[in-house]
Protein backbone atom coordinates (compact mmCIF):
# COMPACT_ATOMS: atom_id res chain seq x y z
CA UNK A 1 0.00 0.00 0.00
CA UNK A 2 1.62 3.14 -1.08
CA UNK A 3 0.87 6.66 0.23
CA UNK A 4 -1.39 8.99 -1.85
CA UNK A 5 -0.40 11.39 -3.76
CA UNK A 6 -4.39 13.26 -3.58
CA UNK A 7 -3.59 16.70 -2.33
CA UNK A 8 -7.03 17.20 -1.43
CA UNK A 9 -6.94 13.78 0.78
CA UNK A 10 -4.27 14.56 2.07
CA UNK A 11 -5.39 18.10 3.27
CA UNK A 12 -7.81 16.33 5.60
CA UNK A 13 -8.02 15.97 9.44
CA UNK A 14 -8.35 12.48 9.62
CA UNK A 15 -9.14 10.33 12.85
CA UNK A 16 -6.53 7.84 13.79
CA UNK A 17 -7.85 6.40 17.37
CA UNK A 18 -10.50 7.30 19.74
CA UNK A 19 -9.62 9.35 22.77
CA UNK A 20 -8.13 6.68 25.38
CA UNK A 21 -7.87 3.99 23.01
CA UNK A 22 -4.10 4.38 23.55
CA UNK A 23 -3.33 3.90 27.34
CA UNK A 24 -0.76 5.45 29.22
CA UNK A 25 2.54 3.67 28.19
CA UNK A 26 1.37 2.02 25.34
CA UNK A 27 1.00 2.79 21.32
CA UNK A 28 -1.06 1.90 18.41
CA UNK A 29 0.46 1.39 15.12
CA UNK A 30 -2.27 2.05 12.08
CA UNK A 31 -2.66 3.48 8.18
CA UNK A 32 -3.93 6.96 7.11
CA UNK A 33 -4.10 7.33 3.80
CA UNK A 34 -1.55 4.35 3.00
CA UNK A 35 0.90 6.02 5.40
CA UNK A 36 1.73 3.61 8.15
CA UNK A 37 2.24 6.06 11.72
CA UNK A 38 2.32 5.11 15.08
CA UNK A 39 0.69 6.88 18.33
CA UNK A 40 2.67 7.03 21.16
CA UNK A 41 0.82 7.60 24.65
CA UNK A 42 3.66 9.54 27.10
CA UNK A 43 3.06 7.98 31.05
CA UNK A 44 0.96 11.48 31.65
CA UNK A 45 -1.10 10.96 29.17
CA UNK A 46 0.23 13.48 26.36
CA UNK A 47 -0.61 11.51 22.64
CA UNK A 48 2.30 12.15 19.91
CA UNK A 49 2.18 10.86 16.51
CA UNK A 50 4.69 9.82 13.66
CA UNK A 51 5.09 8.57 10.41
CA UNK A 52 6.84 5.20 10.08
CA UNK A 53 9.17 4.16 7.76
CA UNK A 54 9.08 0.86 5.95
CA UNK A 55 12.14 -0.13 8.49
CA UNK A 56 9.78 0.59 11.04
CA UNK A 57 11.50 3.55 12.36
CA UNK A 58 9.86 6.75 13.53
CA UNK A 59 10.19 9.70 11.05
CA UNK A 60 8.17 13.00 11.04
CA UNK A 61 6.03 13.97 13.43
CA UNK A 62 2.37 14.79 12.41
CA UNK A 63 -0.13 16.89 14.48
CA UNK A 64 -2.47 16.10 16.56
CA UNK A 65 -6.41 17.54 17.48
CA UNK A 66 -8.38 15.78 20.23
CA UNK A 67 -12.06 16.53 19.80
CA UNK A 68 -15.72 15.15 20.11
CA UNK A 69 -13.64 12.03 21.78
CA UNK A 70 -11.62 11.41 18.87
CA UNK A 71 -8.29 11.71 17.61
CA UNK A 72 -7.61 13.47 14.40
CA UNK A 73 -4.18 13.72 12.42
CA UNK A 74 -3.51 15.15 8.94
CA UNK A 75 -0.17 14.54 6.62
CA UNK A 76 -1.23 17.74 4.79
CA UNK A 77 0.60 21.45 5.34
CA UNK A 78 -2.90 23.19 5.08
CA UNK A 79 -6.03 20.95 6.22
CA UNK A 80 -9.41 21.73 5.88
CA UNK A 81 -10.36 23.00 9.20
CA UNK A 82 -12.25 20.71 11.60
CA UNK A 83 -16.11 20.63 11.52
CA UNK A 84 -17.70 23.07 14.42
CA UNK A 85 -20.54 20.65 16.14
CA UNK A 86 -21.84 23.09 18.75
CA UNK A 87 -23.99 20.27 20.47
CA UNK A 88 -20.61 18.77 21.54
CA UNK A 89 -20.57 21.32 24.34
CA UNK A 90 -24.56 21.29 26.02
CA UNK A 91 -23.41 20.18 29.63
CA UNK A 92 -26.81 17.57 29.15
CA UNK A 93 -26.18 15.43 26.68
CA UNK A 94 -24.45 12.35 26.92
CA UNK A 95 -21.51 12.16 25.03
CA UNK A 96 -20.78 8.56 23.25
CA UNK A 97 -18.25 7.21 21.54
CA UNK A 98 -19.11 4.00 20.12
CA UNK A 99 -15.73 2.75 18.92
CA UNK A 100 -14.86 2.15 15.33
CA UNK A 101 -15.63 -0.51 12.93
CA UNK A 102 -13.99 -1.76 9.94
CA UNK A 103 -15.26 -1.37 6.69
CA UNK A 104 -13.85 -2.63 3.30
CA UNK A 105 -15.03 -0.37 0.88
CA UNK A 106 -14.05 3.34 0.17
CA UNK A 107 -14.83 6.15 2.57
CA UNK A 108 -17.87 7.81 0.05
CA UNK A 109 -19.99 4.47 0.14
CA UNK A 110 -20.01 4.26 4.16
CA UNK A 111 -21.28 8.37 4.00
CA UNK A 112 -23.57 7.63 1.04
CA UNK A 113 -25.22 4.44 3.00
CA UNK A 114 -25.68 7.32 6.09
CA UNK A 115 -27.55 9.54 3.98
CA UNK A 116 -29.59 6.97 2.48
CA UNK A 117 -33.38 7.16 3.87
CA UNK A 118 -34.65 4.39 1.33
CA UNK A 119 -32.30 0.98 3.07
CA UNK A 120 -33.57 2.09 6.66
CA UNK A 121 -36.90 -0.05 6.61
CA UNK A 122 -35.33 -2.76 4.74
CA UNK A 123 -31.59 -3.27 6.54
CA UNK A 124 -32.91 -1.99 9.76
CA UNK A 125 -36.49 -2.98 9.59
CA UNK A 126 -38.52 -2.73 12.87
CA UNK A 127 -36.23 -0.29 13.98
CA UNK A 128 -35.22 2.64 12.00
CA UNK A 129 -37.62 1.77 9.39
CA UNK A 130 -40.65 -0.44 8.68
CA UNK A 131 -41.89 -2.64 5.78
CA UNK A 132 -45.46 -1.03 6.10
CA UNK A 133 -44.02 2.54 5.46
CA UNK A 134 -41.42 2.85 3.12
CA UNK A 135 -41.67 5.62 1.67
CA UNK A 136 -38.67 8.49 1.03
CA UNK A 137 -40.58 11.96 1.81
CA UNK A 138 -39.24 14.64 -0.42
CA UNK A 139 -36.40 16.57 0.62
CA UNK A 140 -33.86 19.14 -0.14
CA UNK A 141 -29.82 19.43 -0.35
CA UNK A 142 -27.90 22.69 -0.78
CA UNK A 143 -24.44 23.15 -0.93
CA UNK A 144 -23.50 26.04 1.94
CA UNK A 145 -20.93 27.71 0.01
CA UNK A 146 -19.58 29.19 3.23
CA UNK A 147 -18.97 26.04 5.23
CA UNK A 148 -18.47 24.31 2.15
CA UNK A 149 -20.72 21.63 3.33
CA UNK A 150 -23.36 19.66 1.96
CA UNK A 151 -26.44 19.82 3.70
CA UNK A 152 -29.84 17.47 3.43
CA UNK A 153 -32.61 19.34 5.05
CA UNK A 154 -36.67 18.57 5.60
CA UNK A 155 -36.06 14.94 5.75
CA UNK A 156 -38.86 12.54 7.63
CA UNK A 157 -39.26 9.08 7.95
CA UNK A 158 -41.41 6.85 9.31
CA UNK A 159 -39.60 4.71 12.47
CA UNK A 160 -40.79 2.19 14.72
CA UNK A 161 -37.88 2.63 17.53
CA UNK A 162 -35.79 5.44 15.92
CA UNK A 163 -33.66 6.17 19.29
CA UNK A 164 -32.70 3.91 22.11
CA UNK A 165 -35.24 5.71 24.28
CA UNK A 166 -37.91 5.88 21.14
CA UNK A 167 -37.68 1.67 21.46
CA UNK A 168 -38.47 1.45 25.12
CA UNK A 169 -41.43 3.66 24.62
CA UNK A 170 -42.33 2.12 21.54
CA UNK A 171 -44.94 2.52 18.67
CA UNK A 172 -43.40 4.47 16.49
CA UNK A 173 -42.73 8.20 14.94
CA UNK A 174 -42.11 10.42 12.06
CA UNK A 175 -38.79 11.15 12.56
CA UNK A 176 -37.14 14.63 11.47
CA UNK A 177 -33.63 14.43 10.17
CA UNK A 178 -30.97 16.75 8.74
CA UNK A 179 -27.72 15.73 7.53
CA UNK A 180 -24.30 17.43 7.13
CA UNK A 181 -21.36 16.03 5.31
CA UNK A 182 -18.56 17.79 6.82
CA UNK A 183 -15.59 16.61 4.65
CA UNK A 184 -14.55 13.84 2.40
CA UNK A 185 -14.16 11.38 5.43
CA UNK A 186 -16.84 12.85 7.76
CA UNK A 187 -20.70 12.93 7.84
CA UNK A 188 -23.01 13.77 10.82
CA UNK A 189 -26.75 13.89 11.02
CA UNK A 190 -29.37 15.59 13.49
CA UNK A 191 -32.42 13.60 14.59
CA UNK A 192 -35.87 15.08 16.67
CA UNK A 193 -35.48 13.82 20.36
CA UNK A 194 -37.59 11.47 21.20
CA UNK A 195 -39.64 13.82 23.82
CA UNK A 196 -38.04 16.73 22.53
CA UNK A 197 -39.06 18.21 19.51
CA UNK A 198 -37.17 21.43 19.36
CA UNK A 199 -33.57 19.62 20.18
CA UNK A 200 -31.79 17.00 17.91
CA UNK A 201 -30.05 14.06 18.55
CA UNK A 202 -26.28 14.20 16.70
CA UNK A 203 -24.53 11.35 15.30
CA UNK A 204 -21.22 11.53 13.48
CA UNK A 205 -19.25 9.51 11.59
CA UNK A 206 -15.79 9.87 11.21
CA UNK A 207 -13.93 7.84 8.39
CA UNK A 208 -10.36 6.88 8.64
CA UNK A 209 -9.54 5.20 5.36
CA UNK A 210 -5.97 2.87 5.96
CA UNK A 211 -6.61 2.63 1.61
CA UNK A 212 -8.64 3.74 -0.86
CA UNK A 213 -11.13 0.85 0.30
CA UNK A 214 -10.26 -0.29 3.39
CA UNK A 215 -11.90 1.97 6.73
CA UNK A 216 -12.63 2.36 9.86
CA UNK A 217 -15.81 4.02 10.72
CA UNK A 218 -15.78 5.56 14.00
CA UNK A 219 -19.03 6.43 15.38
CA UNK A 220 -19.28 9.70 18.25
CA UNK A 221 -22.53 11.06 19.30
CA UNK A 222 -24.21 13.80 21.28
CA UNK A 223 -27.22 12.25 22.68
CA UNK A 224 -30.11 13.62 24.50
CA UNK A 225 -31.36 10.68 26.79
CA UNK A 226 -31.75 10.83 30.77
CA UNK A 227 -32.62 7.28 30.76
CA UNK A 228 -30.48 5.22 28.75
CA UNK A 229 -27.06 3.81 29.95
CA UNK A 230 -24.03 5.17 27.89
CA UNK A 231 -23.95 0.91 26.82
CA UNK A 232 -26.93 0.53 25.72
CA UNK A 233 -26.51 4.02 23.76
CA UNK A 234 -23.67 2.35 22.32
CA UNK A 235 -25.40 -1.37 21.77
CA UNK A 236 -27.82 0.40 19.61
CA UNK A 237 -25.77 1.93 17.59
CA UNK A 238 -23.28 -0.50 16.91
CA UNK A 239 -26.31 -2.61 15.76
CA UNK A 240 -27.21 -0.93 13.06
CA UNK A 241 -23.22 -0.22 12.01
CA UNK A 242 -23.01 -4.21 11.59
CA UNK A 243 -26.16 -4.26 9.86
CA UNK A 244 -25.13 -1.91 7.23
CA UNK A 245 -21.53 -3.36 7.04
CA UNK A 246 -22.50 -6.58 5.60
CA UNK A 247 -24.50 -4.67 2.86
CA UNK A 248 -21.43 -1.97 2.03
CA UNK A 249 -18.91 -4.34 1.92
CA UNK A 250 -21.05 -6.17 -0.87
CA UNK A 251 -21.55 -3.10 -2.65
CA UNK A 252 -19.33 -3.24 -6.21
CA UNK A 253 -17.50 -1.44 -7.55
CA UNK A 254 -16.23 -0.38 -3.90
CA UNK A 255 -14.15 2.43 -5.58
CA UNK A 256 -17.26 5.42 -5.86
CA UNK A 257 -18.01 6.00 -9.78
CA UNK A 258 -18.72 9.70 -10.22
CA UNK A 259 -19.67 9.72 -13.80
CA UNK A 260 -23.52 10.45 -14.22
CA UNK A 261 -23.94 7.70 -15.99
CA UNK A 262 -22.50 4.75 -13.41
CA UNK A 263 -25.25 3.88 -11.43
CA UNK A 264 -28.67 5.52 -11.67
CA UNK A 265 -29.98 6.99 -8.84
CA UNK A 266 -33.99 7.59 -8.00
CA UNK A 267 -35.63 11.01 -6.28
CA UNK A 268 -34.44 9.58 -3.10
CA UNK A 269 -31.27 9.46 -3.84
CA UNK A 270 -30.96 13.29 -3.90
CA UNK A 271 -28.54 13.78 -1.52
CA UNK A 272 -26.27 11.47 -2.78
CA UNK A 273 -26.53 13.08 -6.37
CA UNK A 274 -25.49 16.42 -4.21
CA UNK A 275 -22.66 14.82 -2.57
CA UNK A 276 -21.29 13.37 -5.60
CA UNK A 277 -21.06 16.68 -7.44
CA UNK A 278 -19.46 18.17 -4.85
CA UNK A 279 -16.88 15.86 -4.81
CA UNK A 280 -16.37 15.60 -8.24
CA UNK A 281 -15.79 20.20 -7.59
CA UNK A 282 -13.31 19.41 -4.96
CA UNK A 283 -11.17 17.26 -7.47
CA UNK A 284 -10.52 14.34 -5.32
CA UNK A 285 -9.30 11.10 -6.59
CA UNK A 286 -8.54 9.03 -4.12
CA UNK A 287 -10.93 6.51 -3.72
CA UNK A 288 -12.80 7.27 -6.90
CA UNK A 289 -13.34 4.93 -9.57
CA UNK A 290 -11.14 5.44 -12.75
CA UNK A 291 -10.83 4.82 -16.57
CA UNK A 292 -14.25 5.92 -16.80
CA UNK A 293 -14.00 6.53 -20.29
CA UNK A 294 -16.90 6.35 -22.30
CA UNK B 1 -37.52 -18.45 37.48
CA UNK B 2 -35.29 -15.33 36.89
CA UNK B 3 -32.61 -15.81 34.10
CA UNK B 4 -30.65 -12.86 33.82
CA UNK B 5 -28.21 -12.90 30.54
CA UNK B 6 -24.91 -10.72 30.63
CA UNK B 7 -25.05 -9.90 27.10
CA UNK B 8 -23.09 -7.75 24.02
CA UNK B 9 -25.43 -8.18 20.86
CA UNK B 10 -22.65 -8.45 18.43
CA UNK B 11 -20.90 -11.17 19.96
CA UNK B 12 -21.51 -14.38 18.45
CA UNK B 13 -21.25 -16.37 21.75
CA UNK B 14 -24.02 -14.38 23.35
CA UNK B 15 -26.31 -14.82 20.04
CA UNK B 16 -26.12 -18.48 20.68
CA UNK B 17 -27.81 -18.12 24.01
CA UNK B 18 -29.97 -15.60 22.81
CA UNK B 19 -31.45 -18.24 19.79
CA UNK B 20 -31.59 -20.97 22.04
CA UNK B 21 -33.86 -18.61 24.71
CA UNK B 22 -35.76 -17.66 21.79
CA UNK B 23 -36.25 -21.01 20.46
CA UNK B 24 -37.66 -22.19 23.88
CA UNK B 25 -39.72 -19.09 24.29
CA UNK B 26 -38.33 -18.21 27.89
CA UNK B 27 -37.88 -14.81 29.01
CA UNK B 28 -35.21 -13.31 30.36
CA UNK B 29 -33.21 -10.22 31.65
CA UNK B 30 -30.63 -8.87 29.78
CA UNK B 31 -27.84 -6.71 30.92
CA UNK B 32 -26.15 -5.08 27.83
CA UNK B 33 -22.11 -4.96 28.68
CA UNK B 34 -20.00 -2.03 26.93
CA UNK B 35 -17.96 -5.08 25.45
CA UNK B 36 -16.17 -2.77 22.99
CA UNK B 37 -15.16 0.02 23.22
CA UNK B 38 -15.61 0.44 26.90
CA UNK B 39 -13.34 -2.99 27.44
CA UNK B 40 -16.40 -3.38 30.72
CA UNK B 41 -16.27 -7.25 30.48
CA UNK B 42 -12.33 -6.29 31.78
CA UNK B 43 -13.02 -4.37 34.42
CA UNK B 44 -12.71 -5.24 38.78
CA UNK B 45 -16.55 -4.93 38.41
CA UNK B 46 -17.62 -7.72 35.97
CA UNK B 47 -14.62 -10.09 36.82
CA UNK B 48 -16.32 -10.21 39.94
CA UNK B 49 -18.86 -11.74 38.08
CA UNK B 50 -17.20 -14.21 35.75
CA UNK B 51 -13.10 -14.15 36.42
CA UNK B 52 -11.74 -14.88 33.01
CA UNK B 53 -13.58 -11.54 31.68
CA UNK B 54 -15.97 -13.00 28.39
CA UNK B 55 -18.73 -12.71 27.79
CA UNK B 56 -21.43 -14.23 28.17
CA UNK B 57 -23.08 -15.19 31.74
CA UNK B 58 -26.01 -16.39 32.74
CA UNK B 59 -27.45 -16.78 35.83
CA UNK B 60 -30.27 -18.44 36.75
CA UNK B 61 -31.40 -17.66 40.06
CA UNK B 62 -28.96 -18.61 42.35
CA UNK B 63 -26.59 -20.16 38.97
CA UNK B 64 -24.05 -18.28 37.62
CA UNK B 65 -22.69 -19.67 34.44
CA UNK B 66 -20.06 -18.71 32.39
CA UNK B 67 -19.13 -19.98 28.76
CA UNK B 68 -21.89 -20.45 25.89
CA UNK B 69 -21.54 -23.53 25.16
CA UNK B 70 -22.00 -24.53 29.09
CA UNK B 71 -25.18 -22.31 29.18
CA UNK B 72 -26.95 -24.17 25.86
CA UNK B 73 -26.42 -27.64 27.62
CA UNK B 74 -27.79 -26.30 31.04
CA UNK B 75 -30.74 -24.25 29.62
CA UNK B 76 -31.51 -27.40 26.93
CA UNK B 77 -31.23 -29.84 29.82
CA UNK B 78 -33.65 -27.49 32.20
CA UNK B 79 -35.87 -25.85 30.25
CA UNK B 80 -37.04 -28.58 27.31
CA UNK B 81 -39.03 -30.77 28.50
CA UNK B 82 -39.11 -32.38 24.84
CA UNK B 83 -35.46 -32.94 25.05
CA UNK B 84 -35.01 -32.40 21.27
CA UNK B 85 -32.73 -29.54 22.11
CA UNK B 86 -30.29 -32.37 23.55
CA UNK B 87 -30.95 -35.81 23.09
CA UNK B 88 -30.28 -37.78 25.88
CA UNK B 89 -29.91 -41.02 23.65
CA UNK B 90 -26.27 -42.46 23.79
CA UNK B 91 -26.70 -42.36 19.98
CA UNK B 92 -27.34 -38.72 19.58
CA UNK B 93 -26.22 -37.55 23.03
CA UNK B 94 -22.08 -38.06 22.57
CA UNK B 95 -22.12 -36.66 18.87
CA UNK B 96 -24.15 -33.27 19.86
CA UNK B 97 -21.41 -32.81 22.81
CA UNK B 98 -18.38 -33.24 20.18
CA UNK B 99 -19.62 -30.15 17.94
CA UNK B 100 -20.93 -28.06 21.18
CA UNK B 101 -16.97 -28.84 21.81
CA UNK B 102 -15.75 -27.94 18.06
CA UNK B 103 -18.17 -24.42 18.30
CA UNK B 104 -16.06 -23.36 21.09
CA UNK B 105 -12.58 -24.84 20.35
CA UNK B 106 -11.77 -24.94 16.62
CA UNK B 107 -14.45 -22.45 15.35
CA UNK B 108 -13.59 -19.93 17.22
CA UNK B 109 -10.66 -18.67 14.74
CA UNK B 110 -13.66 -17.55 12.72
CA UNK B 111 -14.52 -15.21 15.60
CA UNK B 112 -11.04 -14.08 15.77
CA UNK B 113 -10.99 -12.92 12.08
CA UNK B 114 -14.23 -10.91 12.73
CA UNK B 115 -12.90 -9.42 15.73
CA UNK B 116 -9.98 -8.55 13.81
CA UNK B 117 -11.86 -7.12 10.72
CA UNK B 118 -14.79 -5.12 12.34
CA UNK B 119 -13.79 -4.09 15.57
CA UNK B 120 -10.39 -3.78 14.71
CA UNK B 121 -8.38 -6.27 17.30
CA UNK B 122 -4.57 -6.44 16.40
CA UNK B 123 -4.15 -10.42 15.98
CA UNK B 124 -2.64 -12.49 13.33
CA UNK B 125 -5.76 -12.52 10.80
CA UNK B 126 -4.09 -14.56 7.89
CA UNK B 127 -3.56 -17.85 10.56
CA UNK B 128 -7.41 -17.10 12.17
CA UNK B 129 -8.74 -17.32 8.55
CA UNK B 130 -6.56 -20.32 7.91
CA UNK B 131 -7.53 -22.13 10.72
CA UNK B 132 -11.45 -21.12 10.47
CA UNK B 133 -11.13 -22.91 6.86
CA UNK B 134 -9.91 -25.68 8.42
CA UNK B 135 -12.74 -26.16 10.67
CA UNK B 136 -15.46 -25.34 8.05
CA UNK B 137 -14.08 -27.93 6.09
CA UNK B 138 -14.80 -30.49 8.79
CA UNK B 139 -17.77 -29.30 9.30
CA UNK B 140 -19.20 -28.90 5.41
CA UNK B 141 -17.75 -32.58 4.85
CA UNK B 142 -19.62 -33.57 7.97
CA UNK B 143 -23.25 -31.66 6.43
CA UNK B 144 -22.37 -33.13 3.27
CA UNK B 145 -22.11 -37.14 4.86
CA UNK B 146 -25.89 -35.85 6.58
CA UNK B 147 -27.43 -34.82 3.31
CA UNK B 148 -26.49 -38.12 1.60
CA UNK B 149 -27.92 -40.34 4.69
CA UNK B 150 -30.82 -37.85 4.28
CA UNK B 151 -30.01 -35.76 6.97
CA UNK B 152 -30.23 -31.64 7.23
CA UNK B 153 -28.75 -31.34 10.60
CA UNK B 154 -25.28 -31.49 12.69
CA UNK B 155 -27.14 -34.61 15.11
CA UNK B 156 -30.48 -36.39 13.73
CA UNK B 157 -33.77 -34.68 12.67
CA UNK B 158 -34.14 -32.07 14.69
CA UNK B 159 -32.03 -29.05 15.27
CA UNK B 160 -29.94 -29.62 18.44
CA UNK B 161 -27.82 -27.03 20.67
CA UNK B 162 -25.07 -28.48 17.95
CA UNK B 163 -26.56 -26.70 15.08
CA UNK B 164 -27.38 -23.69 17.45
CA UNK B 165 -23.61 -23.37 18.72
CA UNK B 166 -22.17 -23.83 15.20
CA UNK B 167 -24.46 -21.21 14.05
CA UNK B 168 -22.78 -17.82 14.76
CA UNK B 169 -19.64 -17.88 13.89
CA UNK B 170 -20.23 -19.35 10.53
CA UNK B 171 -23.71 -17.59 9.25
CA UNK B 172 -20.87 -14.29 10.54
CA UNK B 173 -17.13 -15.61 8.72
CA UNK B 174 -17.50 -13.02 6.09
CA UNK B 175 -17.52 -10.49 8.84
CA UNK B 176 -13.69 -11.61 9.36
CA UNK B 177 -13.09 -11.92 5.13
CA UNK B 178 -13.67 -15.48 5.28
CA UNK B 179 -15.83 -16.64 2.01
CA UNK B 180 -18.05 -19.45 1.81
CA UNK B 181 -17.88 -20.52 -1.36
CA UNK B 182 -16.21 -23.73 -1.07
CA UNK B 183 -18.87 -24.52 1.65
CA UNK B 184 -22.14 -26.14 -0.32
CA UNK B 185 -23.48 -27.69 2.52
CA UNK B 186 -22.68 -24.82 5.54
CA UNK B 187 -24.73 -22.84 3.13
CA UNK B 188 -27.43 -25.33 2.80
CA UNK B 189 -27.52 -26.06 6.63
CA UNK B 190 -27.15 -21.93 7.17
CA UNK B 191 -30.43 -21.44 5.48
CA UNK B 192 -32.49 -24.21 6.56
CA UNK B 193 -31.46 -22.61 10.33
CA UNK B 194 -32.58 -19.57 9.26
CA UNK B 195 -35.80 -20.90 8.75
CA UNK B 196 -36.45 -22.35 12.16
CA UNK B 197 -39.57 -21.13 13.65
CA UNK B 198 -38.69 -18.32 16.09
CA UNK B 199 -35.60 -17.62 14.73
CA UNK B 200 -34.41 -14.49 14.79
CA UNK B 201 -31.47 -12.66 12.96
CA UNK B 202 -28.57 -11.09 14.53
CA UNK B 203 -26.82 -7.72 12.82
CA UNK B 204 -24.64 -9.11 10.37
CA UNK B 205 -26.69 -11.77 9.05
CA UNK B 206 -29.61 -11.25 6.93
CA UNK B 207 -33.15 -11.84 7.81
CA UNK B 208 -34.27 -13.54 4.67
CA UNK B 209 -33.46 -16.85 3.66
Amino acid sequence: MSVTVDQIALNQWIVCAWMGQVAPGARRDTVVLGQRIRLTCLVDGALACHELAADGSAGRQLPLIQRYEMVFTTLGAEPRPLPEIAEFTESDRKIVNCGSVGVNTSPYRIIENFLDMAHLCFVHTDVLGSLDNTEVYSYKTEHRTGLDEVWATDCAFFQPAASKAAAVSGGGQLTHYKYRVMSPFSVMLYKNVYDEPDRDDVICVFIQPLGETQCFAYMTMAIVDANSTVGELIDFQQTIFLQDRVILENQRPALLPLATSAEIPTRADLSSIAFRRWLKATGIRFGILRAEAA
Amino acid sequence: MGLRLYDYTLSGSCYKVRLLMNFLGLEYERVPVDFYPGREHKTPAFLEINALGQLPVLEDGALRLRDSQAILCHLANTYDPSGKWLPRDSASFGPVMMWVMFAGGEMMAASAARLHDALGYQLDVERARANAHVAFRILDDHLTERLLQGGRWIVGEHPTIADIACFPYTALSGDGGIGQKDYPAIRNWLRAFRRLPRFKAAPGIPEFA
